[in-house]
């Protein structure tokens, strides 16, 4: 895949131009409009988390106008919500929470998955079983429940709201980085690796690993929209910190008010549902641009 | 693993900042120190932490899951008496989810690029990005508030005599929002796997052996393809059941169903530690004795786990 492949785009049958690999890869990306899609919004929504106070100077919590004022109304595009609060500006912040959180929380659900995946995988034997069983232990254990009694046991902020996603998303990405350490272990050059001498440190670093990649990195995507979905149903229960501003805090402080003001709550929940969107269309135009032979299928 | 689930849970009962000699002083305005030792004593919280530990065991194994702060009862009573709404709901919601699921990626996969093929795509990854307890909002707005022929909330209206044929209509009537809410993540998500294992059974030979001795479109489809196709949908949401009864908790906080998730999400704001660890342990065990059913289905689907067993 890393090789680079010879291709002829626009060009007649004799000249082969070898093309480097990190072009390709874009080139591959781009052919998937929905994916540039997503690219494109899911950084127009970064870029809005990143640049909040400068775009918007107020403070989310602050009571700006009549409580449910419709949007578009007095020049408030999203209207506001049940205690005044101006829905655009809670948006624009909401994106900051939602987007640390998440990134945190997938960050730490790879490490953890990688971790225990990769050791599993390539020692096999006991540390195999050790590790699969304790990773069997958290797939029994109903994940959202469990991260909800974690936030709740000890505090209810957004580092705790982090590590409890973690904690109960990482067995997925576990059992995907087991079954390709356990699968490239076996192949040649890893093989001939070892018979140089390398230690098994060098060998799951930087032999393994870079062959692994390609389906962790599409699968982090994944990881990715998972615990923005995670973070929105705990702050929507109420178990995340109450003093910021997030879009399931904005749909739960509203929901009592669904039938009068709709769209206190439908516009956060289409602000998720984007985001993870986003998120999941950029996994898939990766994933195409790893697997350019999966998209002619 | 049930073992690990009681060792777990203790662990992380102990690792809880205050125990229930705070929580019980707190309640009745401040103790001395000599009250919060006899309170210590009576729970039996001065005992070394090993032998805390067996006697939690012990008591769990017999059933006993200790007895709610709030409600001052045995939890054992109290999930019993809240389990059958979210099995009714969950398992409803599954069922509906492979059926309808397994249903669209056969028909996507008789056509691999026709327009349906797209929709459960698409379908697949709206299903994943939509957040449930919006869905659920949605087609609150959509049922309830512009059509108006959907109740809100509750399990039932409290005012249908119990038992009668009207009684079951109505659950029946205050299902329908809670399960179309639920089945519809896994219903997207079983689409697309059922379309892609299809898809993979309609090209091997033992398929093109079918077409090959006549057998119509219908038939191969339906009686060859569609049994093998099946297994990795069941498998999934074997696998899955501990995150459907995840999103069990969400919805049912939003339609407020009497079920074990409302339970769960209102102990946790009560702080009432020994109900929720208690519907963590008895989720677990749901769990576990759905993954031994998938199991057995996975037997009944494909013979050749069946005869390898035997073998």
């Amino acid at each position: 895949m890393t090789e680079p492949r010879k291709t002829a785009p626009g060009s007649g049958p004799g000249t082969v131009r070898i093309e480097r690999p990190a072009v390709e890869f874009l080139r591959m990306y781009a052919r998937n409009w929905a994916a540039v899609a997503g690219f494109l919004v899911f950084s127009t929504i970064v870029f809005a988390a990143l640049f909040a106070p400068l775009i918007l100077a107020v403070d989310p919590f602050e009571m700006v106008w009549m409580p449910f004022t419709p949007p578009g109304q007095d020049g408030y595009v999203f209207g506001t919500d049940n205690l005044g609060r101006d829905m655009l500006t809670a948006i624009v912040y909401g994106a900051r929470a939602t987007l640390v959180v998440g990134a945190s929380a997938a960050a730490l659900t790879i490490v953890i998955g990688l971790t225990i995946g990769s050791l599993a995988g390539y020692y096999r034997g006991w540390v195999d079983e050790v590790l699969m069983r304790i990773t069997e232990f958290f797939q029994v254990l109903p994940p959202l429940l469990l991260a909800m009694v974690l936030v709740a046991l000890f505090s209810p902020t957004l580092p705790t709201v982090a590590i409890a996603i973690g904690v109960v998303t990482w067995t997925g990405v576990a059992r995907l980085a087991r079954a390709e350490f356990m699968r490239i272990r076996e192949l040649e050059f890893v093989k001939a690796a070892r018979s140089i001498g390398s230690r098994d440190r060098r060998i799951i670093w930087r032999v393994i690993l870079p062959n692994a990649l390609p389906p962790l990195i599409v699968n982090a995507a994944l990881t990715v929209g998972i615990a923005i979905l995670f973070e929105a149903a705990l702050s929507f229960l109420g178990l995340s910190d109450p003093n910021v501003m997030s879009w399931g805090k904005l749909i739960g402080d509203n929901r009592d008010y669904l039938l009068d003001a709709p769209w206190t709550v439908t516009i956060p929940g289409v602000a998720i549902f984007l985001t993870v969107l986003a998120v999941s269309l950029i996994g898939d135009g990766l994933n195409d641009a790893f697997n350019p032979r999966l998209r002619e299928r | 693993m049930l073992l690990a689930v009681i060792v777990f849970n203790f662990i992380l009962l102990s690792l809880v900042p205050g125990d229930i000699a705070d929580t019980l002083a707190g309640e009745s305005g401040g103790a001395s120190e000599e009250v919060m030792a006899d309170i210590r004593r009576t729970y039996g919280l001065d005992r070394p932490f090993h032998i805390q530990l067996a006697t939690y065991v012990g008591k769990v194994v017999q059933g006993d899951l200790g007895t709610s702060y709030y409600f001052n009862m045995p939890v054992t009573e109290l999930i019993l008496g809240r389990v059958g709404p979210t099995l009714l709901l969950v398992v409803t919601a599954l069922v509906l989810a492979i059926l309808i699921g397994t249903l669209f990626g056969v028909i996507a996969s008789r056509r691999p690029n026709g327009l349906f093929s797209h929709f459960v795509t698409v379908l697949a990854l709206v299903g994943f990005s939509a957040p449930v307890f919006w869905t659920a909002f949605l087609l609150i707005v959509l049922f309830v508030a512009i059509l108006e022929i959907m109740p809100l909330s509750g399990l039932v209206d409290p005012t249908t005599p119990r038992g009668a044929l009207a009684w079951y209509l109505d659950v029946l009537h205050h299902m329908f929002l809670p399960v179309l809410s639920l089945s519809s993540i896994y219903l997207a998500a079983y689409s697309r796997l059922a379309r892609a294992s299809m898809m993979d059974v309609l090209g091997s030979d033992y398929i093109r052996t079918a077409r090959a001795k006549g057998l119509g479109e219908t038939a191969v489809t339906y009686k060859h393809a569609l049994r093998n196709a099946v297994i990795p949908v069941i498998t999934i949401a074997g696998l899955q059941f501990s995150h459907i009864f995840s999103g069990a908790v969400v919805v049912e906080t939003v339609f407020t169903w009497p079920g074990l998730g409302t339970l769960a999400f209102e102990s946790i704001l009560r702080g009432d530690t020994p109900t929720i660890m208690g519907i963590l342990f008895f989720s677990a065990m749901i769990v576990i004795v759905v993954n031994l059913l998938t199991d057995l289905a996975y037997r009944l689907a494909d013979p050749r786990i069946r005869s390898a067993r035997n073998a």
